[in-house]
């Protein structure tokens, strides 16, 4: 088993984001996270799928989904020739002498702290996913009320192998 | 000019000449368009057959073969005709009647979320939201059906919107599709390294599969095979690729194929399988065909390359274009020790049958048939043991052979001739059942007498499910649980209550006669042939 990140680029239609999630529902593949929206230019959609199984599972992967109609473009995104950024939200409960000590974690990972209430803070972190894993582990002394996270989003580096919106 | 007339003439730009259907209020204001159109309407008994009979028409013109019915339950009940099509790559229009656009998801009376249902089993759906969009998306939905790997696209028209007034109808010339562009041509560089395989091979072999059939390429396997000398088998679906007599055909491979066919796949050092899926009854392991062999792999879609076994040349494209650019390569190859190899094992591993003579024997019944039949008929196969004994024993000559191999849908054979016979009036059309396969269709007889289509049926009756009860000989020990057929009804009155002709079958003693009887005229007969209960087809 292997995970790999895959970029689509679909037609912005209704229904297109059942149609990619029912393909691997329906043929018992993995999502292990998805993210989906709009590009700069409307009719196009951007969806990143991490996904995870063996060789041949994951070669059918990208052949089953390349074969939809409303697929314009599937590619893996390779954790070396891509950047992967993942939003997470927290609210961790802290009282008033923890504050402090919770924010001073925050700093050190370049994490914001976007709402303050008197007994919780609600943190937001960027990152890659060891970054965000790292951060929660350095939570752990704290109690965790609700944790949000929109799993990966990416982008290959430079400006090959960019599949344009119109042949 | 309404939506509805607006699909009419989409379906007239089409050059669609039969629309096969069951109406109900949300499909009413297509229905009434269309009488002021030439297209001929068939007014089907039950939904699924209309997509059966689409099918047959479909596998007849190489033309998509449409449907339309209404919302609801008339949609739900297309769906395993349309499930049917999707697993043997048929193409078909399928256009579903809706409840008014502005009730969408509120759940009133006959709404099903079709699109929705039919999601895993069609190459595309299309929910119409904007009555000026018609032409856009029936220009679409044929090509997408009809291009690359054929299949079923449905299209749902919510009544408000068949109602609703067109700016202008203009129907597009060329579809502009961003992200569907299916690989037609043969990559050369594969083709290449194919036909050098092909040089050193000594013991090559074709394995054809529905898609040489889709693709029209009879022609050039035929032309390619005969200059090279290649030995060809076929997979269920690929039966009538070659004709069944053809000194290089060698039989249809698989757990219900031939014995000598499978050997000749298994002892070919080079196996080139050309619109076939390596799937599961064609090939049980899929694993062993690339150990001791060279498997090439040809076929339209890329996702079936590798699915089942990973092949050491995938070439992806039509298998029409891929066949001709093999013909204009100049190579040589020789390989006679190895046909003789092969007729060897064709003239000594032939089925052994010891028929019950008290009954009809479905072998030499289907022998006579094929014998007697007209050079170019066509003939479909329900699925049984029917299909079995018929994909074994039926001769193709010039004409067609038409079964559902791939979803295994009981009920096929009827409507699926009566789209063929629409389709080629002036051939002779059989359809070949069984007595359960047949109860599955029976309502069609009414859709035959009603619109005058002279279909031949052939019911092999033995009072059971005769395929089930063999999987339960041989798995449960006989222990047999709901097989038995024991009610169904005379068909001598059923043949008389729709007003077809009767004959009916015993035993072999007057077999000729009575197949000369049941071939002449261009009328329907309903031919009722006892056959032994405990045959087998293995």
């Amino acid at each position: 088993m292997q995970k790999k990140v895959f970029q689509l680029l679909v037609d912005n239609t209704s229904g297109v984001l059942s149609r990619i999630s029912g393909l691997f529902s329906r043929r018992g593949y993995n999502i292990e996270s998805i993210t989906a929206g709009v590009t700069a230019d409307p009719r196009f959609t951007r969806i990143t799928i991490v996904t995870s199984g063996d060789d041949v599972i994951l070669e059918q992967i990208e052949k089953q989904v390349a074969k939809l109609v409303d697929v314009r473009d599937i590619k893996e995104l390779t954790s070396t020739s891509s950047v992967y950024r993942e939003l997470v939200l927290i609210k961790v409960k802290v009282s008033s002498d923890q504050r402090q000590a919770v924010i001073s974690v925050a700093d050190v990972f370049r994490a914001n702290i976007i709402d303050v209430a008197p007994d919780s803070l609600i943190i937001e972190l960027t990152g890659n996913q060891s970054k965000v894993e790292a951060f929660i582990t350095l939570l752990n002394g704290y109690e965790i009320l609700e944790l949000a996270r929109t799993g990966i989003t990416g982008l290959s580096r430079g400006s090959d192998n960019v599949a344009y919106f119109d042949d | 000019m309404i939506g509805a007339d607006a699909i009419v003439k989409c379906l007239e730009a089409e050059g669609v000449e039969v629309v096969f259907g069951y109406p109900g209020v949300a499909i009413c204001p297509f229905y009434n368009s269309i009488l002021d159109s030439d297209i001929r309407t068939i007014l089907i008994r039950t939904e699924q057959n209309a997509a059966h009979a689409a099918s047959g028409m479909a596998r007849m013109t190489g033309r998509p073969g449409v449907c339309a019915v209404t919302s609801g339950p008339g949609a739900t009940n297309v769906i395993t005709g349309i499930a049917t099509a999707f697993a043997d790559s048929i193409p078909l229009i399928c256009i579903t009647g809706q409840v008014n656009s502005e009730l969408l998801g509120s759940d009133v009376f006959q709404e099903a979320d079709i699109t929705g249902a039919v999601e895993s089993f069609v190459k595309y759906s299309y929910l119409v939201k904007n009555v000026n969009d018609i032409p856009r998306i029936f220009k679409e939905a044929f090509h997408i059906a009809n291009t690359g790997r054929k299949g079923p696209v449905l299209i749902d028209v919510p009544i408000d919107i068949q109602n609703a007034a067109l700016n202008r109808f203009s129907y597009p010339e060329e579809v502009s599709l961003r992200t569907y562009k299916p690989t037609v041509k043969g990559h050369a560089v594969q083709i290449k390294k194919v036909i050098h395989e092909l040089e050193r091979a000594e013991r090559p072999i074709i394995c054809v599969g529905g898609g040489v059939l889709l693709a029209q390429a009879e022609q050039e396997l035929r032309e390619f095979v005969e200059k090279h000398q290649i030995p060809v088998v076929s997979t269920m679906m690929g039966i009538g690729a070659m004709p069944s007599g053809h000194p290089l055909y060698f039989g249809m491979v698989g757990n219900n194929g031939r014995a000598y066919a499978n050997r000749a796949m298994n002892e070919s050092d080079l196996l080139i399988m050309v619109g076939a899926r390596v799937a599961d009854r064609a090939v049980s392991q899929p694993g062993l065909i690339t150990r001791n062999k060279i498997l090439v792999h040809i076929d339209v879609d890329p996702a079936e390359i590798g699915k089942n076994a990973g092949p050491s040349i995938p070439l992806v494209g039509d298998a029409r274009h891929i066949i001709h650019e093999f013909i204009q390569e100049e190579f040589t190859c020789d390989h006679g020790e190895w046909l003789d190899t092969l007729k060897e094992y064709r003239n000594t591993m032939g089925t052994v049958r010891n028929p019950n003579p008290a009954y009809v024997d479905p072998a030499a019944l289907i022998g006579l048939l094929s014998e007697k039949m007209q050079e170019n008929a066509i003939y479909v196969a329900d699925v049984g043991q029917n299909q079995i004994w018929s994909c074994t024993y039926h001769i193709v000559k010039e004409g067609k052979f038409f079964t559902t191999g791939g979803m295994g849908t009981m009920g096929y054979s009827i409507p699926a001739a009566m789209g063929a016979k629409l389709a080629a009036p002036e051939r002779q059309v059989v359809a070949v059942c069984g007595d359960g396969s047949f109860q599955m269709s029976m309502m069609e007889l009414a859709t035959m007498r009603q619109h005058e289509i002279p279909v031949k049926i052939i019911v092999l009756k033995n009072n059971y499910l005769g395929m089930v009860r063999e999987y339960q000989h041989y798995t449960y020990k006989d222990h047999y649980s709901v097989v038995d057929l024991s009610g169904s009804p005379d068909l001598k009155m059923i043949a008389a209550a729709y007003g077809m002709r009767f004959q009916r079958l015993e035993n072999m003693e007057h077999a000729s006669e009575a197949v000369d009887e049941f071939l002449s005229g261009d009328e329907s007969v309903l031919m009722e042939c006892i056959i032994d209960p405990y045959d087998l087809v293995k």
